[in-house]
């Protein structure tokens, strides 16, 4: 059993040996709006220097300065503590000036609309631009309009590339690389953003892919994702090294998309039982918030010789931190020409 | 109007008539709105104005028989004015124009105020399609006997499906009394609920809910099936998927009142427009796969499909710039219909002739005009086109209030030179 998510600074860190440590990742874009905004190269360097970050998660270096005199500015139209603080944190041990702005869907029904609100957020010249929003291609329209970098923290049901970034972290750190994995994706697809992101950052780092998922939360056309597609979890889980569970609303379980909530739980939730069936020692992650009883049984999630799941958390303040360094990298904003 | 007395000759140009399929350089004479005379070195008379159609080609104007104006309730978006001039810069002289306005054009008063609006403001002939039920609302049909009387054109439920079988089943059969024609968008709307695009595989990457080439198929099947039924003439209207074909090709060889028309877009664009999450190539319906769109490109060749329209549906900046899924269907098209389409015949994808018939004999066929055709007798509505000379078209320069075309930057071939009504120069590219 490999150790889960265990923090190892033998080339990295401030106080590791710093020849060997990777530098600061170098990015073509400067914008992060969805892996195929990346090349491998990309995405293994922003991976590897996340590493260099694990002292300031861990609270070992209190504080770092890569980032001072820059703003920050996270801009969430959907609730998410996780992420939204999660950026905040990095971007403050990075000696940024953090602002969060969580705009009120109902102020947009008032008439503002993304693009006032990003002419506004313009004019106050930010380094640094996080959205989350519910529509896909919400942060591509915003990157047209601003002057910095943006990056996108999950947009309807297209991406949410930090999240994939910190998951393949999270992968390499347990099992000490992501090539030649089994990596099995369940649940809600359809909806997913996070197995987008997955499937194509995963795929792109030479993992095997499995989507699991009842026909009805299966996208048109996924068969040509480069993923292999199970619609019984049993023969899909089989051989996996790890198994990632997607969150499922649970408006969708009422008949519209399948039919109940201990039916869904019954073929497609992850207990003890199926997790057996991969037939090896395998891990288990979850991108969050859990429905605990409906896609994963507690006893799973909390299992700390099998769950990833609060390993993913802390792994993902470093990776963000690595992804703010390297696009800021791209230039501090001047602001808009006078 | 004292445009009766006009006399011209339009003089060298190339005579394209789709409806003979006659192609030859003559002159044209035009006295009272009338050609008069067609034939080689006409001569001038003293009061004649001459225009030289040297190098041009000479076509009938384009009758679009599927055109949304603003007018009446949403005149920012477009008035008849504004979109008469834009249809005039298009070469379109006939635009039939859309019932779903605020109110919606379900009265005989309303149809009465389109078609005064029309003539005294847009230019061009303004012919209303009035509502198949009241209100739009799919359940109660209008007065479709006095709405025709009252000169409503053909009955259409805009982009609003009937979807109670019976409904439209009593609707085609009830117009058949008067040979009206009802124009139906075959979509079922439970299965294209939540749909921005075409389902399908760029669809699901870029996370943006389809709607599938079933939905069309569906309620075309029954829409055959339904004209069939009734005797009824039915137009489908606007499709896009190469599975509608299917339901069309039997009901025509079966004998069946059944016409389709496709909107110039689903004919030269296909689903990858949207890529990068461009609202401007947003349409409803969807711009589907390219395999689609060949097949409707081959359609238009065989027959299936009758007719080529614009589905001009202007939308100002506060509609489009929004994420995608929040963003309103559709886009300006009078003013790229003629260009566009003769991307077809420049691509070597269709014939020229058949190109031009979609856009003027064959809509004037359905409609019961005598326009669209180049021949003694017939109305004036004529376009001067320089077919070949490439142009870039750009959105700055439309005249339509609404600049959201797919088309912007695009080079084209088949810039309108001229744009004559009833005789009347309504566009002249050199003014």
């Amino acid at each position: 059993m490999p150790q889960a998510g265990r923090f190892t600074h033998e080339n990295g860190g401030p106080q590791g040996g710093i020849e060997h440590a990777p530098g600061p990742a170098r990015l073509r874009h400067r914008h992060l709006l969805a892996i195929e905004d990346l090349s491998r190269a990309e995405a293994e360097a922003l991976i590897g220097r996340a590493r260099f970050f694990f002292p300031y998660v861990e609270g070992r270096v209190k504080k770092g300065d890569m980032l001072r005199g820059r703003t920050l500015i996270n801009l969430f139209f959907e609730n998410s503590t996780r992420t939204q603080s999660s950026f905040e944190l990095a971007g403050k041990r990075m000696g940024a000036d953090v602002v969060n702005m969580s705009v009120n869907p109902s102020s947009v029904a008032q008439g503002e609309t993304l693009m006032d609100t990003a002419a506004t957020l313009n004019a106050m010249a930010p380094d640094l631009l996080v959205v989350r929003h519910g529509s896909s291609g919400a942060a591509h329209l915003l990157a047209r309009k601003v002057d910095c970098s943006v990056i996108n923290a999950g947009d309807g049901t297209h991406e949410h590339p930090t999240q994939a970034l910190l998951d393949a972290l999270t992968i390499r750190e347990a099992l000490g690389r992501v090539e030649g994995l089994t990596v099995a994706i369940c649940g809600d697809v359809l909806h997913s953003r996070v197995a987008r992101s997955n499937v194509a950052l995963l795929t792109l780092l030479g993992a095997r892919v499995r989507l699991v998922a009842p026909p009805t939360l299966l996208p048109a056309g996924v068969r040509h994702w480069g993923a292999d597609v199970f619609t019984d979890m049993k023969t899909g889980l089989v051989g996996a090294d790890v198994v990632m569970m997607l969150r499922i609303q649970l408006e969708r379980m009422q008949g519209g998309f399948v039919p109940s909530q201990r039916e869904y739980f019954w073929h497609y939730g992850l207990d003890a039982e199926k997790l057996a069936l991969t037939g090896r020692p395998s891990l288990v992650m979850h991108p969050g918030p859990m429905n605990r009883g409906v896609e994963i049984d507690s006893a799973v999630a909390d299992d700390r010789a099998v769950s990833l799941i609060e390993k993913q958390v802390r792994m993902g303040v470093a990776l963000r931190m690595a992804v703010l360094e390297a696009l800021a990298a791209h230039g501090s904003n001047e602001g808009p020409a006078p | 109007m004292t445009r009766a007395m006009t006399r011209l000759l339009i003089a060298g140009a190339r005579v394209l008539d789709p409806a003979t399929r006659a192609d030859r350089v003559a002159d044209v004479a035009v006295e009272g709105g009338l050609i008069a005379k067609i034939g080689p070195s006409l001569k001038a008379g003293a009061e004649t104005t001459v225009i030289d159609g040297a190098g041009l080609a000479l076509i009938p104007g384009l009758i679009d028989m599927r055109v949304s104006v603003g007018e009446p309730g949403a005149e920012h978006r477009e008035t008849l004015k504004s979109a008469g001039r834009a249809a005039a810069a298009g070469g379109v002289t006939t635009m039939v124009v859309m019932p779903d306005t605020n109110p919606v054009i379900d009265d005989v008063s309303l149809v009465d105020f389109i078609k005064r609006r029309g003539a005294e403001r847009a230019g061009v002939h303004v012919l209303p399609a009035a509502a198949m039920t009241k209100k739009l609302d799919g359940l109660m049909m209008t007065e479709m006997g006095l709405l025709t009387e009252a000169g409503a054109v053909l009955f259409s439920n805009g982009h609003a499906p009937v979807v109670d079988s019976r409904v439209l089943r009593r609707a085609l059969s009830y117009a058949s009394a008067f040979g009206a024609l009802v124009a139906h968008r075959p979509e079922d709307p439970h299965l294209a609920k939540g749909g921005v695009m075409h389902e399908g595989e760029l669809g699901a990457r870029l996370g943006l809910p389809g709607i599938p080439a079933a939905a069309e198929r569906i309620f075309a099947e029954r829409d055959a099936a339904l004209a069939e039924l009734t005797g009824g003439r039915l137009l489908l209207d606007m499709i896009s998927a190469a599975a509608t074909l299917g339901p069309i090709r039997r009901a025509k060889a079966a004998g069946v009142a059944l016409h389709a028309s496709v909107s110039v877009h689903h004919l030269t664009l296909n689903e990858l427009e949207v890529t990068d999450y461009r609202t401007f190539a947003k349409l409803s319906p969807p711009l589907r796969s390219e395999d689609d769109r060949r097949a409707l490109v081959a359609a238009l060749a065989d027959g299936a499909i009758d007719v080529i329209v614009s589905g001009h549906d202007p939308r100002p900046p506060e509609e489009k710039r929004l994420p995608f899924d929040e963003a309103a269907f559709g886009a300006s098209a009078l003013e790229t219909l003629l260009p566009a389409a003769l991307s077809l015949h420049h691509n070597g994808e269709a014939d020229l002739m058949d190109v031009l018939a979609a856009l003027t004999c064959r809509p004037a066929a359905l409609l019961k005009l005598p326009h669209g055709r180049i021949a003694e007798g017939a109305p004036a509505d004529l376009v001067l086109v320089d077919l070949d000379a490439p142009f870039q078209f750009a959105a700055d320069t439309m005249k339509s209030k609404c600049r959201n075309t797919p088309y912007d930057g695009r080079l084209m071939q088949g810039r309108v030179q001229r744009t004559l009504v009833s005789g009347v120069t309504v566009f002249d590219a050199a003014a």
